[in-house]
């Protein structure tokens, strides 16, 4: 019976209902509902639970296989953590929206049609443009409402993809596209754009760095979380073996490596790393083989639990610190030890080190490329590995707490947000050198061995070596106060500009225009005044009898044109 | 001199450099007693994880410091 309620709408509800309730009863919910939700997503059995009719569609709230149940599992471990690091956040509407984000995330992994899928998925964009705008500052409104913007964008491409899609097919089915993914299934490349939009994939990953580093210092580490795992959910489930992915997911793992090289801000230098790593998950749905879809999907568990034990250990920086920039930072390990520790278990697991979680996951990727014989794709790949430890897995933990002595001298932050911090750099190391239950997890059966002596001396060779690189170049890669320019210039700059130099153009001519007309129009006013004023031929009293001349002369030409 | 944490003094930065040498001068020395299974050739061959690591990440440096000169603007470019 309690399978029958979708498992995201708990935490929907009470997302409705922490800002009813004062501590401590809001902080025992906010630990209560995650758990609630976990034990309702295990409920879940295989196959369509709820289905009805909406209009003349199809609907399927609720249908569970693995994969869901893999997602929502790790939305849901993803909500809980963020609870406990987020006990000490008083802003109420944050905490609020981060739940019913969560919810709406949970939502879309077990929708069974696209309809569902649509609905959440714009739940989603809503709730978490108020996790940003929640951070109260000038910078977090303008960035949240360009970041919103993007988001309706790629809702509309999607709800155009769905309706083309449906009207192709005939089915609301949420099931793979990729098969009929030919150049004239419109509505299936339509979804595609939708889904990448929110995947952080070019030509629009600018709104990801754009908009999550102004976020509070909880509102960032739960963004990081829910909108761009949930677009790896739908391409896996919609677009296994989908060719281009390959190629987009690489120029996402590049992308964010060269711009996390640029950037000064930590946070930001997450962020890029954000669209980094899902690079990787997207390519290897690309490549389709069960392997590697299990590789993506493994990887974005592992990727949740380690991307937010890094952002809680900037969090934490940002929190005790108020400063965000590397040129600001540094020596901060003298005096947080737990958020310096954390940090760097996270940079480890993120840089894919063996007995990290990072390790078991990504590796799968990479051996699914060069199972199928993908050269040019298995070397691009290895190289963005090897890249990951150099723009987050070094650079992260070395210019924020370690470098040059800045001589802030914070504490730890507080105990929740420690307790938070240490669950999940336990959980990286755990997955790690135990992955057997995230394998039992995965939607294919697993037939792989990570742990070979050759796959542990390989890799740490790739990664120590990308150290060594790292602080040889170290002088080539001194903090600047500087930002790099992105897509996001043409919407930020060009267009305003454009449209202000428009306005330059059109606004005198448009002025010189009405004037013209208006001194017509006066002229024309002025005429008809001549005649029918006061004064006017027309307004003067006729005597009868021109009255009747004139009748007589309309009524001759009536007759006269009768006759024609 | 003795204000500074023990893990920033000179004397212990020299000493983590010569660690970390060795560490890496073994990682590559295990490679002649690891049979590798290579999917492509090159990638079997000696200490191949290590020289295409170090050139690849040196590459995405001096990538990134190029497109660095077309793309860094102050960090004030956006504010009004």
């Amino acid at each position: 019976m309690i399978s029958l309620i979708p498992p995201g709408l708990v935490l929907v509800a009470g997302g409705f209902l922490l800002p009813l309730l004062r501590n401590p009863w809001r902080g025992w919910l906010m630990l209560a509902l995650p758990l609630l939700t976990l034990w309702m997503v295990w409920l879940i059995p295989d196959g369509p639970v709820l289905s009805g009719a909406f209009l003349d569609y199809t609907v399927v709230p609720i249908k569970g296989d693995a994969l869901s149940r893999l997602f929502a599992t790790v939305f849901v471990i993803m909500a809980f953590a963020g609870a406990i690091y987020g006990l000490n956040q008083d802003k109420v509407s944050e905490l609020a929206a981060t739940f019913v984000y969560a919810g709406s995330a949970i939502g879309v992994a077990f929708a069974g049609d696209l309809i569902t899928v649509f609905v959440f998925w714009e739940i989603m964009a809503i709730a978490s443009t108020m996790v940003v705008w929640s951070a109260g500052s000038q910078r977090s409104y303008q960035a949240g409402m360009r970041y919103l913007a993007i988001h309706l964008f790629g809702g509309v491409v999607l709800m155009s993809g769905i309706v083309a899609y449906v009207g192709e097919t005939g089915s609301t089915a949420f099931v793979s596209m990729s098969i009929p993914l030919t150049v004239d299934s419109v509505g299936a490349w339509l979804i595609l754009v939708g889904f990448l939009i929110n995947a952080g994939a070019p030509p629009l990953s600018a709104w990801l760095p754009d908009a999550y580093p102004e976020a509070s210092y909880t509102g960032m580490v739960t963004l990081s979380a829910f909108t761009t795992k949930t677009a790896v959910y739908v391409l896996l489930r919609g677009f296994p073996g989908a060719e281009i992915l390959i190629w987009i997911g690489l120029y996402m793992a590049f992308y964010g490596i060269i711009y996390a090289l640029l950037e000064n801000d930590m946070r930001r230098i997450l962020a890029y790393s954000i669209v980094n790593q899902v690079g990787f998950m997207v390519a290897g749905i690309g490549i389709g083989t069960e392997m590697a879809l299990n590789g993506a999907a493994a990887h974005a568990f592992t990727h949740i639990i380690y991307k937010a034990l890094l952002l809680m250990s900037a969090g934490s920086v940002l929190f005790m610190t108020g400063k965000r920039k590397c040129t600001d930072l540094g020596g901060l390990f003298q005096s947080m030890p737990i958020t310096c520790v954390c940090g760097i278990i996270g940079a480890l697991s993120i840089s894919s080190f063996p007995f990290t979680s990072g390790f078991i996951s990504k590796s799968m990727i990479s051996q699914g490329a060069a199972d199928q014989g993908l050269t040019v794709a298995w070397f691009m790949l290895t190289a963005a590995s090897a890249g990951v430890f150099l723009h987050a897995g070094i650079k992260f933990p070395w210019f924020v707490f370690f470098q040059k002595d800045s001589g802030l001298r914070p504490p730890d932050p507080p105990l929740n947000m420690c307790v938070a911090m240490v669950l999940f750099a336990f959980l990286c190391i755990a997955i790690g050198v135990f992955p057997g239950p995230l394998y039992a997890l995965l939607p294919f059966p697993v037939d792989y061995v990570p742990y070979t002596f050759s796959h542990v001396i390989t890799m740490f060779q790739l990664l120590l070596f990308s150290g060594l690189a790292f602080f040889l170049l170290l002088p080539q890669m001194k903090r600047t106060l500087t930002i790099s320019l992105d897509v996001d210039w043409l919407y930020r700059r060009l267009a305003p500009a454009v449209i202000r130099r428009f306005g330059e153009v059109f606004v005198p001519a448009d002025q010189r225009a009405r004037k013209m007309v208006l001194i017509r129009f006066e002229k024309f006013v002025a005429g008809i005044f001549r005649h029918h004023g006061p004064q006017g031929i027309l307004a003067r009293t006729w005597p009868t009898g021109s009255t009747v001349m004139w009748v007589a002369v309309l009524l001759g030409v009536y007759l006269v044109f009768y006759y024609i | 001199m003795k204000d500074k944490h023990w893990l920033v003094r000179p004397d212990t930065i020299r000493k983590l450099w010569i660690g970390s040498s060795v560490v890496l001068a073994l990682l590559v020395i295990a490679d002649l007693f690891v049979h590798h299974h290579g999917a492509f050739g090159i990638d079997e061959t000696f200490g191949f994880y290590a020289w295409y690591g170090l050139l690849t990440c040196a590459a995405m440096v001096f990538a990134a410091k190029g497109l660095g000169l077309i793309l860094k603007r102050p960090d004030d470019f956006y504010d009004d």
